[in-house]
């Protein structure tokens, strides 16, 4: 039982070279609810705090590569909060101030809960993954990274080093329905990215299938049904049945959070809410 | 790189603490209640819903019972009893006695320990900003009014004392 904190990237990757059972430490959040309460026994521990590299923000002009490492709080009003409006509104909606100050992008990938509150906006946003290793640095689409409850693309030897989010004009919205206004896990969520430019609109879903579902049918049919160059104001009908093909498209399932029912219209509603927002 | 897994030490309140024969899943909260004697953050929780273990690390205020306390070497972690002593408490405890915010005071220091980070950074938040900035920390008894009264008495004392 050892817990390590290297220094630098290498040194990290060499240690879960050498390690490669090892559990990666990031903000702690997840982690830390399953060692306290007896649902995980760790062994070994890479601590990603001294990983300075991990802390790397770059702006790229068409996208931003945000180092995994970074806290909810710095997408949420610091000094990253210009990434993406529907990141901060998902980053403010997670936990406490306390979780935001510790728990990071990239260990909400990690976990890949289905009800990870950044990971619908990675998913609508088309994000990229990038995972490191001592054999080198790959990228992966999020939507090929993300695999199931708690399951994700990343090996044994690899660490999650940075996300690429694209830099898209126009509305983009978070929604979430939960039991209270703080400090709450997501019964469902919603992001709407509309990119005017390319005529189309994105929607994922979180907390309603085992991993984040994109709503291609939804997307599709949207196209097809409205004028998404702009942002003139949709009939009720069209919002209405967007709402409708969104709810099913959701996989919910019930459990102690709420039921497959309520999260299947939740979504609906979510969905027409935040088209509602992006064209007016 | 450090690799610990029996003997490191932390440094609270500015002194370097040492932790023997831990175990490595330890959260920091357990360290500082049980291994070293800071009562002050509480535990009830663990994990991380209702901020009564809140402490600053390198001055964020953080879930201690959701930081393992191994991996906090070479971090300034600052507890309760870091922000005044007995004899002298901080004019944010203080007004928590003189607006009776403290009721059966569990939730107290991780609360104090909130309002300090937030005045820190923010020295005239409004009432949205303070009850966001709160939020994070549950309170069974007050209902919260005397606890943001409390705030509210400290922001206005420290304003008049500017001007």
């Amino acid at each position: 039982m050892t817990i390590f904190s290297p220094r630098s990237l290498a040194e990290a990757l060499q240690v879960i070279h050498e390690h490669p059972t090892a559990r990666l430490l990031a903000g702690g959040t997840d982690t830390m609810v399953e060692i306290n309460f007896r649902h995980f026994e760790p062994t070994d521990i890479i601590s990603l705090r001294y990983v300075t590299e991990l802390q790397a923000f770059a702006d790229q002009g068409h996208n931003f590569r945000v180092g995994a490492a970074i806290p909810y709080k710095e997408f949420e009003n610091g000094s990253y909060a210009h990434v993406s409006r529907a990141l901060s509104e998902a980053a403010r909606t997670v936990g406490s101030p306390q979780i935001r100050a510790a728990g990071t992008i990239g260990g909400n990938l990690g976990t890949c809960s289905p009800a990870g509150d950044t990971l619908p906006v990675l998913s609508a946003l088309d994000a990229q993954v990038e995972l490191a290793s001592v054999n080198g640095v790959r990228t992966l689409s999020i939507h090929d990274f993300m695999l199931g409850v708690k399951r994700n693309a990343r090996a044994a030897n690899e660490i999650i080093s940075a996300i690429h989010i694209p830099n898209i004009d126009g509305y983009q919205g978070y929604a979430k329905v939960g039991v209270r206004n703080a400090m709450v896990i997501s019964i469902a969520s919603a992001c709407l990215v509309h990119d005017p430019k390319n005529k189309r609109v994105a929607l994922a879903l979180g907390a309603v299938g085992p991993t984040i579902i994109r709503c291609r049918d939804s997307e599709v049919w949207l196209g097809e049904n409205a004028d998404l160059s702009t942002s003139a104001p949709l009939s009720p009908e069209v919002l209405e049945e967007f709402a409708r093909r969104v709810s099913s498209e959701a996989r919910p399932i019930t459990d102690h959070r709420s039921t497959a029912e309520y999260r299947t219209h939740a979504v609906g509603v979510l969905a027409q809410r935040l088209l509602k927002r992006a064209m007016q | 790189m450090s690799t610990s897994s029996e003997i490191y030490s932390l440094r609270i309140n500015g002194k370097e603490q040492h932790v023997k024969d831990s175990w490595i899943g330890e959260s920091l909260l357990y360290v500082l209640r049980e291994r070293l004697g800071f009562m002050g953050a509480k535990g009830a929780c663990e994990q991380g819903e209702c901020g009564s273990c809140t402490v600053l690390i390198n001055n964020d205020a953080v879930c201690s019972c959701l930081v393992m306390a191994a991996s906090a070497i070479d971090t300034d972690i600052t507890t309760v009893e870091g922000l005044s002593t007995q004899e002298n408490p901080t004019d944010i405890q203080q007004a928590f006695v003189t607006e009776g915010a403290v009721q059966c005071g569990f939730c107290t220091p991780g609360l104090i320990v909130a309002v300090h980070h937030l005045l820190e950074s923010n020295p005239s938040p409004s009432e949205i900003e303070v009850k966001e900035a709160l939020s994070g920390n549950i309170c069974r008894c007050t209902g919260y009014g005397r606890i943001f009264s409390a705030v509210q008495l400290v922001i206005s004392q420290r304003e008049k004392s500017v001007s």
